[in-house]
């Protein structure tokens, strides 16, 4: 034990043994007075606050020397309670609550919800086709800018700095296209049960087409960069081994399984909102290592882009068609509009409701307090979120408001599969292996 | 959900009387559903009775809804006939358990709805168990499929159901030391009155609400 107190590593005994508090400095005396302990065995806590765990996840990993024994997640530092508080609000209003779950798919999880009610209301065949092309162009364009995050704080993580710049690059061009088209760039609630909240602004088809283009120039940038670079396949070929058998059981969806080389795509085995009318491949690769999943995610943004292209065309033909159900009864009254100073309600409307229809204004005040309602039972949507299989399940009362939504988050449970991964490696391969999953912590935790 | 709602507004006991007291919501149907189901469900019920011969005593009843298929099972029997589906039916995935609190629904009040998918047949369907709130316990099925550990830690944190035989069954999302499970219908939101301009605003779960 040293002799005087370290300001940098103190010490104190517990009945667990020694915990040392290491806040940076100096490690000389802690590496002494490791050396002096009898046991090799040492735990170490890896976050909640460290700086390449995703947000705040904790690794409590259990090392001999240099290789990991144990390893085991912390989680529920981001818990928000969003699946209780939207017991409390109308159907409507419970998208802007889930989409800020998994903060870097919000398209996905409103998507995931607002598929679930309009299973429960028996209105799925009914939303019109431009909401549903919509509706794919924005999920497209959402994992893009999802897989740009996990493909650049990836990247940034195992000591590749420049990957890191591309992608956000990119990724702020897709939030761009986002702003233009809903307003916000990020949590829009902007798919909404029965559609989507407003129709695409004057321009959008010639915008999203030159924005394509320029993303898939600038994406050699980074395949040039991290694609059979030696460096790079150094650090992720044969780490975070995880096999079929291992990931059917672990409940594992997305890239991770499809490094596995399963295609198991929920675009293409059980279509929604019209997957089944876009040509597109679904990409696998068969290493089971973080490489195989990097290549996946670098290989599926060419396949967005198509399936962009594609929505964009038909966009053509789709001018001034309706973007929300016909059925007065469910949907919103007034389509949102975006002036000089941001998205707010549309100016025609609220010249309506105020000064030349009173039922209009009533149908609006009824519809916007009181909501719809949702016929009673129990429906679990699923699609294929840049992570894997995002289900919801929703229950309903009969009422007004949610009567429970569960969320099968993709992150929560692949980020399962960290100890399958890990244990047996040494301690630098679990920042790619947990790079590799992309968890997002406000998705596993909501 | 058993029980007919009346009116039109859920706060009771305050002066407001501007709802239609004559609405009357009818609850959902609490029967199995008649064969034939249609989609694979037919097939995928045969090919479970054919392979556990005590489906009628373990399934009580097998509810077809929104194209979706419910098999409600008899918590003894749930880790039986998990084995077989995902043996024989090639139901490989679980893809999550979430929990549902009915105060309504008498010595059943607590629900775990798993969700499960078969890949090789490319097939959706859910199971789900019920169990009184004085006796809140369902055999884990980490033995099964192993991703529904974290999936029944959730559970028993937000409802306090117990998975007997899950290898470590602790909170998950709330802390260690808290009191309650956040996600059951007798446990308040929370939140506090907030002032704007002079008028009081109550927090969400005590607004007027609408059933």
């Amino acid at each position: 034990m040293s002799t005087y107190a370290d300001p940098y590593a103190s010490s104190r005994e517990t009945t667990e043994g020694t915990v040392f508090s290491v806040t940076g400095g100096d490690w000389d005396s802690l590496v002494t007075e490791i050396g002096q302990a009898k046991e090799e065995r040492v735990v170490v806590n890896m976050g909640p606050q460290h700086p390449s765990t995703h947000g705040v996840l904790r690794l409590v990993l259990e090392l001999e020397g240099e290789t990991v024994t144990e390893v085991r997640c912390g989680i529920g530092y981001l818990h928000t309670g969003i699946e209780k508080n939207i017991e409390f609000r109308n159907w409507t209003q419970a998208t802007t609550f889930v989409t800020r779950m998994d903060y870097l798919a919000p398209l996905f999880n409103e998507a995931a919800y607002c598929l679930g009610v309009e299973k429960l209301l028996g209105i799925t065949n009914d939303v019109p086709e431009k909401a549903n092309v919509i509706r794919v162009m924005m999920m497209e364009f959402n994992r893009i800018s999802s897989h740009m995050v996990a493909l650049g704080t990836g990247a940034l993580e195992l000591g590749a700095l420049s990957p890191m710049i591309f992608c956000f690059r990119e990724r702020e061009k897709v939030l761009d296209i986002f702003e233009f088209i809903s307003g916000l760039r990020m949590n829009m609630a902007y798919i909404r049960p029965g559609g989507v909240a407003q129709d695409l602004p004057a321009g959008t088809v010639d915008k999203v087409l030159a924005t394509v283009k320029d993303l898939r120039h600038s994406f050699k940038d980074n395949e040039k960069l991290l694609v059979g670079n030696s460096i790079w396949m150094k650090r992720t070929e044969g780490i975070g081994y995880l096999d079929l058998a291992g990931a059917t059981t672990l409940g594992v969806t997305g890239p991770v399984i499809r490094a596995t080389g399963l295609p198991l795509d929920l675009r293409k085995i059980q279509p929604y909102s019209g997957y089944e009318n876009y040509k597109f491949d679904v990409v696998t690769a068969d290493t089971c290592d973080v490489y195989g999943r990097f290549l996946i995610r670098i290989n599926e943004l060419e396949q967005s882009l198509r399936i962009i292209e594609q929505c964009a065309e038909k966009l053509k033909s789709l001018e001034g068609a309706p973007v929300m159900v016909a059925d007065k009864k469910i949907a919103w009254p007034a389509q949102l509009s975006i002036g000089a100073d941001g998205m707010g309600n549309s100016l025609n409307h609220i010249r309506e409701i105020m000064g030349t229809s009173m039922e209009s204004l009533i149908h609006h005040f009824k519809l916007v307090t009181e909501g719809f309602r949702v016929p009673a039972g129990q429906v679990y949507s699923a699609i294929e979120s840049p992570r894997g299989e995002l289900g919801a399940h929703v229950v309903s009362d009969g009422g007004t408001r949610p009567y429970r939504v569960h969320f099968r988050e993709p992150s929560f449970n692949n980020l399962q599969a960290t100890s399958a991964m890990c244990e047996g490696s040494m301690v630098a391969d679990i920042i790619g292996a947990v790079a590799s999953i992309d968890p997002v912590m406000g998705g596993v935790d909501r | 959900m058993s029980e007919d709602k009346q009116g039109m507004f859920g706060a009771a006991g305050t002066g407001d009387t501007s709802g239609y007291g004559g609405l009357v919501l009818s609850a959902a149907s609490t029967g199995s559903t008649e064969r034939p189901y249609g989609g694979y469900f037919d097939q995928v019920t045969d090919d479970l009775e054919r392979a556990y011969p005590d489906f009628a005593d373990a399934i009580e009843r097998v509810v077809v809804d929104r194209g979706e298929l419910t098999l409600h099972i008899k918590r003894e029997r749930l880790v039986e006939v998990s084995l077989i589906l995902r043996d024989k039916l090639k139901f490989e995935m679980n893809m999550g358990v979430s929990g549902v609190h009915y105060p309504e629904d008498t010595n059943r009040e607590l629900h775990a709805v798993y969700h499960l998918l078969s890949i090789t047949n490319n097939q959706r369907i859910r199971l789900e168990v019920s169990v009184a709130d004085i006796d809140p316990h369902i055999p884990s099925l980490v033995e099964v499929w192993a991703g529904s550990n974290w999936n029944e830690r959730e559970t028993f944190d937000m409802f306090g159901i117990i998975f007997d035989g899950h290898p470590g069954l602790t909170r998950i999302l709330m802390p260690d030391d808290w009191q309650g499970h956040p996600q059951r219908k007798d446990y308040a939101l929370g939140g506090i009155d907030v002032e704007y301009k002079g008028a009081v605003i109550p927090p969400p779960s005590d607004r007027r609400t609408y059933k």
